[in-house]
């Protein structure tokens, strides 16, 4: 007889996540995903400006701050016909770039290294052996004996004040930790410095957007001008302070993360063999080098992969009614025309049907409907999104850059590719995608600088800032990258104010309950035959979780003023 | 495990090779970020020789985990060293390493321990409409939760605009009935601190105050620590003599947005918004929304995202004078330093005026940043 865990909260993540898992024989047999929080932004959209529509969208999340921001301005642009300036669409990249490179450091150490990493073992260690491995991984110049030795002093009197505050009651000495206590030790030493490090990395923002988390965006480009002879716009000063940040950025995502990750992966190669999941993969690619209307030229293309098939990529069409829909078998909704139906976003409905249990509960009903997020399909199949689907696009569609750090990455853990499809790979691929985007970073940076110089400093398209230039009716898509993967807006604009506001995040395709046909979303389908060695104490499912980083806070649901459901918005 | 005494800041900085000079300027940083005279320093030092790491527990609601991310980019002092040496975070879903069972254990281990001295920190709203299934944890409503661990609670800090006013899930028409969380619990000090999310130092100079002081900071009407929301942003802006010599930008990226003046009739809410995003900036002092080129969106004010759009300035509301409006949307009586846009720019700062744009004007050829500081 299997035996159901229950994990809520899910920690280290953003947003609420509970997963009901049924274990038997030292394995998961089944798993059920399930987001316990929504807000309700869609019906607070409704009759706005487009113009503030991002400013909203950003709130969705503050962990990856500025994605929302981003897919908000580009639907809102594509529904206005809107062009924007160069220089504005390097600034994003530049913003977006930096947003990953703090997001996917923050996630390998403080949302996921735990996982892997026994804190307490570190105690153990030799802090000289300790210097030793750090100097023989990296140039990194934090690797003496003393400073390790120090960070162990600093581990060993917090353990002893028998205050273990975020440390407290976790997994420690788990027979799946497989570290030696040295390497425990550069992990931990590591997870400081990180936390440190973060901070410096979002200044790009600051500079660009005036604050982190959530930065200004603006329709039509971005806020910031650029004078190069005046102290109040994007001058010497600033962009230097730009380029300090990339290169700082950079050198640790070199020397820290990337070092760290293919040092603790070889201790772990048996995972990539676990945590699989689906077999197909989809990104709608961003880091546009030619503007977003041509998906051509973006650093991370568009594409979807269908049953692991690395010689074919299919195209994505955000506007096809049949390609993406959003199911509700499971999602505490119901659709006028049956629960069976998909719903495109632009014709979406939302009706709000709870039918969970009145807190408090234990578990949930999973035969029925059991979650606030709803399911969605591309052609009808269920599609795993995030850094893996991106590299995995990339590196079918032959990109020379991509394919390099890959097969670099493989060939120096001495895996095959298949690796790359579990628990493992996906921990990997936002690595190696971080060390990509610290590269491609510098080239944004240098074409901005270049098209300064060339005399070009503007940052905005002001034609069809007033809503009198507008047409009376307007529907616009917004595709869009996410450190979690695809992520794209809907919008329809009808005499200047907010129509319909439609998202469909990534943590939606991935954490979302099974549909109709009993397809598995990500979560649930990788969680299967996943090892527990201990259920009471779930470490193996976390890392399999957590190599998806789950962001739940999108889960963001309507109703009207009398707290029933509104038909026409569908969710996330 | 549970009887040892615990260690002191001073004790814990030591264990880790903090020498005592070190421990003493980092207690002067300290005594400066928090706005204090240099005098008090000395309290300060002996606050951190003698506390025990404070217990800590920080739930999440309805929000987007911005807050934590604004925490965890303070400088001064660091989140390492907050983390470490100063709380003790025992319940925290963004960084604690335990999940489910484990991690409600620890929580309510430390509610049960340290009974009527644990600080409780809340990010995020809690929604009231039907019995609160918006948003549950553990298979309990936030409500419930809220009231279990606010009964014990020594003090609330309720972080951000969320947890303060109700923020984004609470403007209209508020679906899930989000609410403050100062509305939920009485009878305990309730520390808010408001924003989209808080300045990072502001949120952990709030904390150092409890700690330090052993005392709530003062709060103004609307609980917020005077040390940061007692100034509109308006009054401590550097674009705001532009504003005085009625100097505007009037699009995006226009001449006058690349001279950076002032953004009033671009939307900016500066002139209703309490915060301290004009005098400590953000990200450890390297930029503010305004000076980034855009607007003051009025984060930290109550119903800001219904006080809006926000690119349509504040005189274009019916019955809006900028200066008034400042009075009647700030709950802090503001001093009103000027009439109105048009007849003080006209009259009272014409000289400023003529100063600023010359000066401007003069000095193209050796770049405009000498002439911009001319009309200060």
């Amino acid at each position: 007889m299997a035996k159901r865990i229950v994990i809520d909260p899910i920690t280290r993540i953003e947003g609420h996540l509970r997963l009901e898992v049924e274990v038997q024989g030292g394995k998961v047999t089944d798993a059920y995903s399930s987001g316990t929080m929504v807000r309700g932004f869609e019906i607070i959209l409704k009759g706005r400006d487009p113009r503030d529509a991002w400013a909203f969208c950003e709130r969705a999340c503050g962990v990856c701050t500025t994605v929302h921001a981003l897919a908000s301005v580009r639907t809102v642009e594509d529904a206005l016909d809107i062009v924007v300036p160069p220089n504005a669409e390097l600034i994003r990249n530049l913003m977006f770039c930096a947003q990953y490179m703090q997001d996917h450091v923050v996630h390998f150490y403080h949302l996921h290294a735990l996982d892997w990493v026994d804190v307490v073992s570190a105690l153990k260690a030799d802090p000289a052996k300790t210097s030793e491995i750090a100097r023989s991984i990296s140039r990194w110049p934090k690797s003496s004996p003393n400073y390790f030795a120090d960070v162990q002093k600093r581990l060993a009197s917090f353990v002893q004040s028998g205050q273990l505050g975020i440390f407290a009651n976790a997994y420690w000495g788990h027979p799946a930790f497989k570290l030696p206590p040295e390497v425990n030790l550069l992990g931990t030493a590591h997870y400081l410095e990180a936390l440190e490090w973060q901070k410096e990395m979002v200044k790009v923002h600051t500079i660009f957007g005036g604050k982190n988390p959530h930065p200004n965006y603006l329709v039509g480009g971005v806020p910031c001008p650029i004078n190069i002879d005046d102290s109040n716009a994007l001058n010497s000063e600033r962009l230097s302070y730009v380029k300090s940040i990339l290169d700082e950025g950079k050198t640790f995502v070199e020397q820290v993360y990337i070092p760290d990750l293919m040092a603790i992966a070889s201790f772990y190669k048996d995972w990539g063999a676990v945590g699989g999941g689906l077999s197909n993969y989809l990104a709608y690619g961003d880091l546009p080098m030619n503007g977003i209307r041509d998906p051509g030229k973006f650093k991370f293309p568009r594409g979807v992969i269908l049953d692991r098939d690395l010689s074919k990529v299919h195209e994505v069409d955000g506007k096809n009614p049949q390609q993406i829909q959003e199911f509700i078998a499971h999602s505490w909704y119901e659709y006028a025309g049956g629960d069976a139906a998909g719903k495109h976003p632009w014709d979406g409905e939302t009706k709000f049907n709870f039918t969970g249990p009145k807190p408090p509960y234990d578990q949930l009903s999973v035969e029925g409907k059991y979650s606030w997020l709803k399911t969605p399909r591309w052609n009808g199949k269920p599609m795993e999104v995030g850094p893996l689907a991106r590299l995995l696009v990339a590196y079918a569609g032959g990109r020379e850059d991509v394919k390099e750090v890959v097969d670099g990455a493989l060939k120096k853990l001495n895996v095959p590719v298949t690796a790359l499809f579990s628990t493992l790979g996906r921990t990997a691929a936002r690595g190696l995608e971080t060390l990509l985007i610290a590269r491609w970073a510098q080239e944004f940076y240098a074409s901005l600088i270049a098209n300064i110089k060339n005399g070009d400093s503007r940052t905005h398209n002001g034609e069809k800032w007033d809503p009198a230039a507008w047409p009376r009716e307007a529907r616009g898509v917004g595709l869009s990258e996410a450190p979690r993967g695809a992520l794209a807006h809907w919008i329809v604009i009808k005499d200047g104010k907010i129509d319909n506001y439609q998202l469909v995040v990534p943590s939606t395709w991935n954490a979302s309950p099974r549909d109709g046909a009993g397809q598995r979303s990500s979560y649930e389908a990788a969680l299967l035959g996943t090892p527990v060695a201990d259920p009471e104490q779930p470490l193996e499912i976390l890392r399999t979780i957590h190599s998806f980083d789950p962001c739940i806070a999108c889960a963001v649901h309507v109703y009207d003023e009398k707290g029933r459901s509104v038909a026409r918005f569908t969710t996330f | 495990m549970d009887d040892e005494k615990k260690p002191t800041v001073w004790e814990s900085a030591q264990a880790r090779g903090v020498s005592r000079r070190d421990f003493i300027r980092a207690c002067t940083w300290m005594t400066a970020s928090l706005g204090l005279a240099s005098s008090s320093t000395a309290q300060v030092v002996k606050a951190l020789e003698t506390k025990p790491r404070l217990p800590v527990v920080w739930f999440h609601f309805q929000e987007c985990t911005c807050c934590s991310e604004s925490f965890i980019r303070s400088s001064h002092p660091l989140v390492t060293e907050i983390v470490m040496d100063k709380i003790s975070l025992d319940y925290t879903e963004t960084l604690q390493a335990a999940a489910g069972k484990q991690a409600e254990e620890a929580l309510h281990r430390t509610m049960r321990k340290y009974k009527g001295e644990y600080l409780m920190l809340v990010e995020g709203a809690v929604p009231l409409a039907d019995d609160g299934v918006y948003c549950c944890i553990g298979g309990r409503s936030a409500l419930d939760i809220v009231q279990e661990a606010g009964r014990d609670a020594k003090a609330l800090i309720a972080w951000g605009s969320c947890a303060s006013n109700g923020c984004i899930q609470a403007a209209h028409p508020n679906p899930t009935g989000a609410t403050p969380v100062h509305k939920i619990v009485t009878g305990k000090p309730v520390i808010n601190v408001p924003g989209c999310p808080p300045i990072a130092e502001v949120m952990t100079g709030t904390v150092v105050h409890l700690l330090a002081f052993d005392r709530v900071p003062q709060l103004d009407g609307l609980g917020r620590p005077k040390a940061f929301y007692s100034r509109r942003v308006h009054d401590t802006c550097y674009r705001r003599p532009n504003y005085d010599a009625g100097l505007f930008v009037n699009s995006f990226d226009d001449e006058n947005a690349r001279r950076g003046y002032c953004l009033y009739q671009m939307g900016c809410r500066g002139p209703v918004t309490y915060n301290a995003c004009g005098v400590m900036r953000w990200n450890n002092g390297v930029s503010y929304p305004i000076q980034s080129g855009h607007g003051c969106i009025g984060c930290s004010e109550a119903k800001f995202w219904d006080n809006g759009p926000f690119y349509r300035h504040l005189a274009s509301f019916p019955g809006f004078g900028i200066e008034t409006t400042a009075d009647k949307v700030g709950a802090v009586a503001a001093v009103a330093t000027a009439a109105g846009i048009a007849a003080h720019a006209i009259t009272t700062n014409i000289r400023k005026r003529k100063i600023i744009k010359e000066g401007i004007e003069t000095s193209e050829d050796m770049g405009g940043s000498a002439a911009s500081k001319g009309g200060e």
